[in-house]
């Protein structure tokens, strides 16, 4: 309440000044790259707090794509009058004139000095928002923004376009051919990780957000019904993220009942199983899917597949190289440490780690889950195939 | 006490953290400026454009990636347009590529994390006097593959090398219509491979110091399946270089020593060679189930056989006196004596029984050796090695020569 009236009246203030900061609306560019993420008015950092423009609707996954710890600040615009169309499985169709943006950001370390380097290891995000806005903005005193990756439906299709923010933390320069950033990850603890934080240039998104080698277009990966279909905390109030979407008229086609829904990754009340697949439908399924661009493994990591074989459970492995860390099958059941799928997550060494990018250090609690996955998996992978097969003494 | 115990522990972990990804230690700001120059470029290229790398060793830190149909990236010679990925921290890959008509010539990319050049879903693929190369030498720390074109149609690799792949040098992995040509693979662990590849012709080549020389495989779960390789007029030398493949991997189950492998793919025709001196066999013909993976299942649809493979006019010489592997080595010995050698090819005696008939493969499904100078080693792999047998009258016999690879010209 104090919040509202205290913006309303510096709102006043501006227009008796005829001041320029009076919010501008959003800026759809049909083409070319616009030097400042302001530019867009999407997200802004003003008054102490990074925040959606009117219109501009913030969300989150259930699972999301893990960046080293990075924490995610996601929003999606529409032209007005325009909508998504629902899809029970792949991305929703946005319209022409959609505009996702992520911002990437850490919370800074309760005990570290605030530098230039030092950001907090914690899936906490208690202290990342604004007070009095719910899940709506940003509290930028309490965080490091470090880039915003837009993803802008034009008319020939997706286009992936990153910023990286200024050290002042006003606004975001544009950086097509990424960028690295040296950071450090500080624990509860006061323990230290340096690593290298990597913008990806515009061609490596689509190394993710390619998913089909054929079309080779690019979609959004995470605005999906199964990561969607839960609570979030707006301004407004709590809701159902597709709920909201629908009434705002961002979404159609949305049913009322058989919706997918992943489970919080990190939920420790939901069976391992499914969160296990949530994790591994996020972070791999762009490339493990059948028509992605690691179709040359054989691996469908989606949720949505039910043929453990096609998990990697019992399956040699293909392509791994130096991957296979001397294990023989993807997935042993109830065997995490001779699975290859466990060496790979664990690594953060290029040529070895998965995913091959996005990140340089390890997510363990990610692979924590995912060890106590494949520890749960019945059954072994012995006598599935007669070891020799019948010989008769006869030439060729 | 405690406190200089967990000030040597931060040392320890300072020193050793990311793999040598220290962004401070990166790199100059002339070889920044050239990359930020050269990423862009890769990300505006449009069809018909070239993108050209001058003379010169260039440090790269992230991977070159290009998504655009119908460019050429051209340097001025692989041994003087040198894009150096020492410093890598984003990649894996040297340069990798999505793309249709795309052209790759006269430069070397040296020290990538992964794969040097691999190139993905494209068509009209050529490689031109490349080099790729891992300059420490054989090593596991290595990329996998050099030079990698995978789910590709129509691909020309000439005048190229790969050195140093802890994999595969030349890997053209389900592809289709493919011509591999006048290059040099050495210290790989295969020189140059050819898996679940249709349409393959691999010829004047020179592959030596690897410790397989060529291998023409075909694998389960994969896309698609191959068939139809010619292996001819090649120098394959010497392949005797120890084993450092990752286990798990097909390539760890290479004897060091190999010339030439086929596993498990059909329509195979190997002639006109120079092989000599591959310790444990100058060619090797085996099924899949010779490999780490004997017990594990195959895919459905996946012929674990090989079948219709035709062995004529090679040169051999040297060769199969030093085997790799206590069995073999037990096995030479034991036949042939100390001083003696295998046979120049070794089949691993696996059979389809269910191919058979009348206790023979169709005509047209045989192994066949035509020259009544080479021998073949049956070594009984079924059976452990039990009952092996020397070949000779029973694998005399010939088989359609297979058409030649046609690439469509250049527009």
């Amino acid at each position: 309440m104090k919040r509202a009236r205290l913006a309303a009246s510096l709102t006043a203030l501006a227009l008796l000044a005829g001041c320029a900061r009076v919010p501008q609306p959003v800026h759809f560019f049909a083409s070319g790259y616009p030097a400042r993420l302001s530019d867009w008015h999407i997200v802004e950092a003003r008054s102490g707090e990074l925040a959606p423009n009117a219109g501009v609707v913030p969300y989150d996954l259930a699972a999301p794509l893990f960046s080293d710890y990075a924490h995610k600040f996601r929003t999606v615009w529409m032209p007005a009058g325009t909508t998504a169309q629902y899809d029970p499985e792949g991305p929703f169709a946005f319209p022409v004139g959609t505009v996702l943006s992520k911002t990437f950001f850490y919370p800074l370390s309760a005990i570290a000095s605030r530098d230039a380097k030092s950001v907090a290891r914690t899936w906490d995000v208690a202290r990342d928002f604004a007070p009095g806005a719910a899940h709506g903005a940003l509290q930028l005193s309490n965080v490091r923004l470090i880039e915003t990756r837009l993803l802008v439906r034009r008319e020939h299709g997706w286009e992936a376009i990153p910023y990286v923010w200024d050290a002042n933390q006003k606004d975001a320069h544009l950086a097509r051919t990424g960028d690295a950033i040296p950071l450090d990850l500080v624990d509860t603890s006061g323990q230290r990780e340096a690593f290298p934080y990597v913008v990806p240039n515009a061609n490596q998104c689509a190394g993710c957000h390619v998913t089909n080698v054929q079309a080779k277009q690019v979609e959004p990966l995470g605005p999906r019904a199964r990561h969607l279909n839960h609570d979030y905390a707006y301004t407004t109030g709590t809701e159902n993220q597709l709920v909201h979407w629908a009434k705002a008229g961002l979404l159609t086609g949305l049913p009322s009942a058989g919706v997918p829904s992943d489970p919080a990754w990190n939920d420790a009340s939901a069976p391992v199983g499914a969160r296990a697949r949530a994790w591994l439908d996020i972070n791999c399924s762009h490339c493990h899917n059948p028509t992605g661009p690691a179709n040359t493994t054989a691996l469908d990591l989606r949720s949505a597949n039910t043929d453990a074989r096609l998990w990697g459970v019992c399956k040699p492995p293909v392509a791994a190289g130096r991957g296979t860390g001397d294990r023989l099958l993807d997935i042993v059941p109830g065997k995490p440490d001779e699975s290859i799928l466990m060496y790979r997550i664990t690594s953060n060494e290029a040529g070895v780690m998965m995913p091959e990018m996005g990140r340089n250090t390890t997510d363990r609690e990610g692979v924590e889950l995912i060890r106590a996955w494949i520890a749960s998996l019945p059954g072994n992978c012995a006598g599935l195939q007669p070891r020799n097969p019948q010989h008769r003494e006869t030439a060729p | 006490m405690r406190q200089w115990l967990m000030a040597g522990f931060g040392m320890l972990v300072a020193a050793c953290g990311q793999n040598g990804n220290n962004v401070q230690q990166g790199l100059s700001d002339d070889d920044k400026a050239f990359q930020e120059r050269l990423q862009e470029q890769f990300l505006d290229a449009k069809p018909g454009d070239v993108i050209e790398i001058p003379a010169g060793v260039h440090a790269l830190d992230r991977v070159l990636t290009l998504r655009a149909d119908g460019v050429t990236v051209r340097g001025a010679g692989s041994d003087k347009s040198i894009l150096s990925f020492k410093n890598q921290i984003s990649g894996p890959e040297g340069m990798l590529v999505y793309a249709n008509d795309f052209t790759v010539e006269k430069l070397a990319i040296e020290d990538s994390k992964g794969d040097g050049l691999k190139i993905n879903d494209g068509t009209n693929i050529t490689i031109r006097d490349v080099r790729v190369e891992w300059t420490r030498g054989p090593s596991l720390e290595n990329g996998a593959y050099a030079i990698y074109p995978v789910k590709c149609k129509n691909v020309l690799v000439e005048d190229s090398s790969a050195i140093g792949s802890r994999d595969a040098g030349i890997y053209v992995g389900q592809s289709q219509d493919i011509i591999v040509r006048r290059n040099r693979a050495e210290k790989n662990v295969a020189g140059i491979e050819i898996e679940n590849s249709s349409r393959a012709d691999v010829y004047e080549n020179t592959t030596t110091g690897n410790t397989g020389g060529i291998l023409i495989f075909n694998m389960p779960d994969l896309t698609m399946h191959g068939s139809h390789s010619r292996v001819f007029k090649n120098k394959i030398v010497a392949n005797n270089l120890g084993n450092f493949a990752a286990k798990g991997t097909a390539v760890a189950s290479v004897p060091a020593g190999s010339g030439v492998i086929v596993m498990s793919n059909p329509n195979v025709e190997v002639f006109d060679n120079d092989i000599a001196d591959n310790r444990t066999a100058n060619v090797i013909i085996s099924s899949y189930f010779i490999t780490n993976f004997a017990d594990k299942t195959p895919s459905a649809g996946y012929d674990p056989y090989p079948k219709s493979i035709y062995i004529h006019d090679n040169r051999f010489s040297g060769g199969g006196d030093s085997p790799d592997g206590l069995d073999w080595k037990a096995l030479k010995v034991s036949m042939f004596g100390l001083n003696g050698h295998f046979p120049d090819v070794l089949w691993d005696g696996f059979v389809d029984t269910k191919a058979l008939v009348d206790g023979q493969y169709p005509a047209a499904q045989r192994i066949c050796v035509k020259d009544s100078n080479v021998e073949v080693l049956d070594v009984d792999g079924p059976h452990k090695f039990a009952n092996p047998k020397v070949l000779k009258d029973e694998v005399r016999c010939e088989l359609p020569a297979l058409p030649a690879v046609e690439l469509p010209a250049k527009a």
